[in-house]
């Protein structure tokens, strides 16, 4: 350390962001396009009930569905012991079989489409990366332009995770073909809802 | 103005021709021109393998033939890139100083000092331009792809000016030839397969000759070439732009 | 398999043997190179962007050691449990120590080339300890007993057709299927089965901020996060380059990253780890291993402002056609050459020479570093240190006798023409490199001096 302080070069001072995004577009649509484009799905709804119906459609026979949003409550469109509903701590490991995860973010930005959530909406920091299928529901008006802004949300705010999530996991490196699904999510349907 | 004529080594062994082409179109724009005679070389060769230190003769050999112009032009992006950054002379620090702020590549020296709009010159034939990386990164002949930065190529405004020159599209804009210098021999075969992927983009694209503001790229580009027994030929810009009608 | 004697110009000669490989090798990390230049043209700030990535980092050189005594403490009222390497030597110990007090022998590991230039894996495989590397690239490379050939593409030199014949050795998969989805999700199925049973997992660290104490993690696979998730026990490894001041600092890195990498608007998770998941133990260990040497050098010091995207070697035409290997490093490419010298000049003095010095390195830089200034400086130390052959000063020495005096350069350029014209078997031949696959220039009868004299005398 002693030699690091030492052979470090005299001060330069780090400038002053002066980034800001466009505003004036519209942020959802560009938001929809990004994260479509990236491998995600994104439906627009005006209530949360609705999304019960979408995820029972979509996912009419899920070995085990895992939720950590209270209102929202679909427990008799699935036989008893498949559906959840997360409030209690327990074993990562024990998530193993999830198939659909549904949780909260705190928001979206629309340049790259991702959405922040932090330990807070993950119910357990384990669940958004291991559960087969991932739901993300985000108010519609949330959605910030760029990076720059999404960090101004964040400010000082102390979690113990937080992560930028844009669409499902995927991988290249087998001669650059994308594929879908690497070890995280297979796939990442994200609800954009009027709060 | 007078302007001193700095003619590469290799362009004095080698090519003449191209220093001619360069002197008469120099001329033919009514400006004073002198070629110092006991020029020799830059000495990029030696600096570029990790010698420069072994460049104070050919450093103080330019000093000592150039520091009376008011301009000094060369026909090679390279060698002009090497005396802007590299030139130094411990006897005359000065003297060093002003001869790189007044060199300049030809065709930067026509656009941004003459400021030519209009040139008599001819030139029939489907041209693929080389850009030369030092030429194109290191003086700014034209914008490079890698920035994100208006278009601009003073190389190309000149070839536009030559009548009857249809200038081909290319797949890979500004990737490097593979010259390099010394790498050319030391690492011979990624040099050649440069070369040779170069080539055939511009034989793809129809190219019946390929020009560029170094030498020393079309040198290597021509050895392939003529071993490939292809008809494509190379010629220096400076070559294209005195090609007044006969 | 990295071959100690060879340098990148024999390695780069048998590279090229296979002109369908080098071709393939080459046009598929330019659809890299183009990928990135479609994402940042949609960026109108994007050459503000790095100028401003290129002074944050500035800074952080400047001031490096107050900013790692401030993540420290942060990171350690967090409950992070700090570790201090010098070399590389002491980073695997470190290592090996923290595995060994929770009694486990068998880890995941996440990408991450600063455990790859302290050789890691081979140093914990030496202790007993079982590294499974979980990206899928490294995994690839893994199996196949080799190092990565490319910093965020590991396994960008094997074809689909060589990947279905591996798994199908060490994973059981169906002879002679190549099918890319399928490949991966068999990788799926098997490495899950790894990230389910370990008990400790290492990350590499993308940036750390002094601000904050924590570390940011990006990865596509979620390999990273799902290795922690499941630990009791999370290493991370960093150089100690990777410090940058403030949080909000991440918006101008994040938005660089992954798209002068691969042309991504950002990778699928980009994870801050801020405090340790309860009941977990977090370790940081901070690695120097010649930083803080290369820190006081004027010269070099910018190499140190890599946040190991990559993109210098989509864009390299020489990396291109002589692939990573060639460069017998852990990080190879254009960044790999000015920074290896700096660990073993003597075993590395071939790279800053393996490259024409274009300059392309330099403009897709998101941190504007020097590259190509730097390889040639790397030029003129190696050869000052001796790094060169008798020959070629021999040959240097003579040249620049001959350039520097005007009447022996004219004879030597005269004789030269001469020899060219009249005996070209002496000079097309197999012992010079240049006549293998190239004419020689044709030797004019005159030099341009000769010509502009002779003019001169007819118009007086």
């Amino acid at each position: 350390m002693a030699s690091v302080k030492k052979n470090q070069p005299s001060m330069v001072e780090f400038p002053t962001l002066n980034f800001a995004g466009d505003t004036s577009i519209d942020l959802k649509a560009q938001f929809i396009k990004t994260l479509t484009g990236i491998g995600g799905s994104v439906i627009e709804v005006n209530e949360i009930k609705e999304v019960g119906d979408y995820i029972k459609s979509t996912f009419p026979k899920p070995a085990r569905i895992v939720n950590t949003l209270t209102d929202l409550n679909f427990e008799h469109a699935y036989p008893a012991g498949r559906f959840e509903i997360l409030n209690q701590k327990s074993d990562p490991h024990d998530f193993s079989n999830v198939t659909v995860a549904i949780m909260q973010g705190e928001f979206g930005v629309a340049e790259n489409g991702a959405i922040w959530l932090t330990e807070v909406n993950m119910g357990d920091q384990a669940l958004p990366y291991i559960c087969e299928h991932l739901v993300l529901i985000i108010n519609k008006h949330s959605i910030v332009p760029t990076l720059h802004e999404a960090y101004e949300k964040i400010g000082a705010s102390a979690y113990n995770l937080g992560t930028f999530l844009a669409g499902p996991s995927k991988t290249a490196d087998i001669e650059q073909s994308l594929v879908l699904g690497a070890h995280g999510s297979k796939s990442l349907l994200v609800f954009l809802i009027n709060y | 103005m007078n302007v001193g004529l700095f003619i590469p080594c290799y362009i004095d062994q080698l090519y003449p021709q191209v220093g001619i082409a360069t002197l008469q179109l120099l001329e033919r724009l009514g400006l004073s021109v002198t070629y110092p005679t006991n020029q020799t070389c830059c000495g990029q060769p030696m600096a570029n393998s990790g010698f420069e230190h072994l460049t104070q003769g050919t450093s103080y050999n330019f000093v000592t033939n150039f520091s009376e112009f008011d301009y000094i032009v060369c026909p090679s992006g390279s060698c002009t890139l090497h005396i802007k950054d590299h030139l130094h002379d411990e006897g005359h620090p000065d003297k060093a100083i002003s001869i790189r702020k007044k060199t300049f590549e030809l065709t930067e020296f026509l656009t941004d000092v003459i400021g030519i709009k209009k040139l008599a010159a001819h030139f029939p034939h489907k041209v693929g331009l080389h850009q030369s990386c030092h030429g194109l990164r290191g003086l700014g002949l034209a914008q490079m792809s890698e920035l994100m930065a208006p278009p601009f190529s003073k190389p190309e405004s000149l070839l536009n000016m030559v009548t009857g020159l249809e200038l081909i599209e290319l797949e890979r804009k500004d990737e490097c030839c593979g010259f390099g210098g010394t790498f050319c021999v030391f690492e011979e075969a990624v040099s050649v397969k440069m070369g040779q992927d170069r080539i055939a983009d511009h034989s793809n694209h129809g190219a019946e000759y390929i020009t560029g503001v170094d030498m020393s790229c079309l040198m290597h580009l021509e050895g392939i070439l003529r071993r490939q027994k292809s008809k494509v030929k190379v010629i220096h810009i400076a070559e294209i732009l005195n090609s007044v009608n006969k | 398999m990295n071959p100690q004697n060879n340098t990148h110009s024999e390695l780069a000669e048998k590279f090229n043997r296979d002109v369908e490989r080098v071709n393939w090798h080459d046009k598929t990390l330019w659809f890299v190179r183009e990928k990135r230049d479609k994402a940042a043209h949609q960026i109108a700030e994007w050459e503000q962007l790095r100028e401003a990535a290129s002074q944050i980092k500035n800074n952080v050189l400047s001031n490096l050691h107050d900013y790692l005594i401030e993540f420290e403490k942060n990171a350690v009222r967090h409950g992070v449990h700090i570790h201090w390497a010098s070399t590389a030597q002491k980073h695997n110990e470190i290592v090996h120590s923290i595995i060994k007090k929770h009694g486990a022998n068998h880890i995941v590991k996440s990408k991450s080339m600063l455990t790859e230039e302290c050789g890691l894996n081979e140093y914990l495989h030496q202790q007993g300890v079982n590294v499974v590397d979980t990206d899928l690239g490294e995994r690839i490379v893994q199996l196949a007993n080799e190092p990565p050939s490319h910093i965020v593409l590991p396994c960008i030199h094997w074809k689909k057709e060589e990947i279905g014949e591996l798994f199908h050795q060490h994973l059981g998969t169906p002879k002679g299927n190549a099918d890319p989805q399928f490949l991966t999700a068999a990788a799926r199925v098997h490495l899950r089965e790894h990230f389910l049973t370990s008990r400790v997992a290492l990350t590499g660290v993308n940036f750390a901020v002094a601000e904050t104490g924590e570390i940011i993690v990006c990865t596509n696979e979620g390999n990273a996060d799902l290795g922690v998730q499941l630990a009791d026990v999370h290493i991370a490894c960093m150089g100690i380059e990777k410090i940058i001041p403030k949080r909000k600092h991440l918006s101008v890195f994040l938005r660089l990253l992954a798209r002068s990498a691969t042309g991504q608007p950002i990778t699928t998770y980009s994870s801050h780890f801020q405090k340790p998941r309860e009941g977990q133990e977090m370790h940081i260990v901070l690695v120097d291993n010649g930083r803080s040497e290369r820190l006081a050098s004027d010269d070099f010091r910018n190499a140190l402002k890599c946040i190991r995207c990559g993109a210098c070697f989509n864009t390299c035409p020489v990396y291109r056609r002589s692939g990573g290997h060639s460069y017998h490093t852990a990080v190879a490419g254009p960044i790999g050459s000015i920074l290896a010298p700096g660990f073993d000049m003597a075993k590395n003095a071939d790279l800053p020479f393996a490259s024409t010095l274009c300059g392309s390195c330099t403009n897709v830089c998101p941190v504007k570093i020097d590259i190509h200034d730097q390889l040639y400086k790397w030029r003129q130390v190696l050869v000052q240190n001796g790094h060169t052959t008798a020959s070629k000063k021999t040959g240097m020495n003579v040249m620049s006798q001959m350039l520097s005096h005007p009447t022996v350069y004219r004879f030597s350029g005269a004789v030269g023409r001469w020899v060219m014209r009249t005996l070209p078997l002496m000079i097309n031949n197999k012992f010079n490199p240049w006549y293998k696959q190239r004419e020689m220039p044709k030797a004019s009868t005159q030099s341009f001096r000769s010509w502009y004299l002779n003019q001169r005398k007819h118009e007086q």
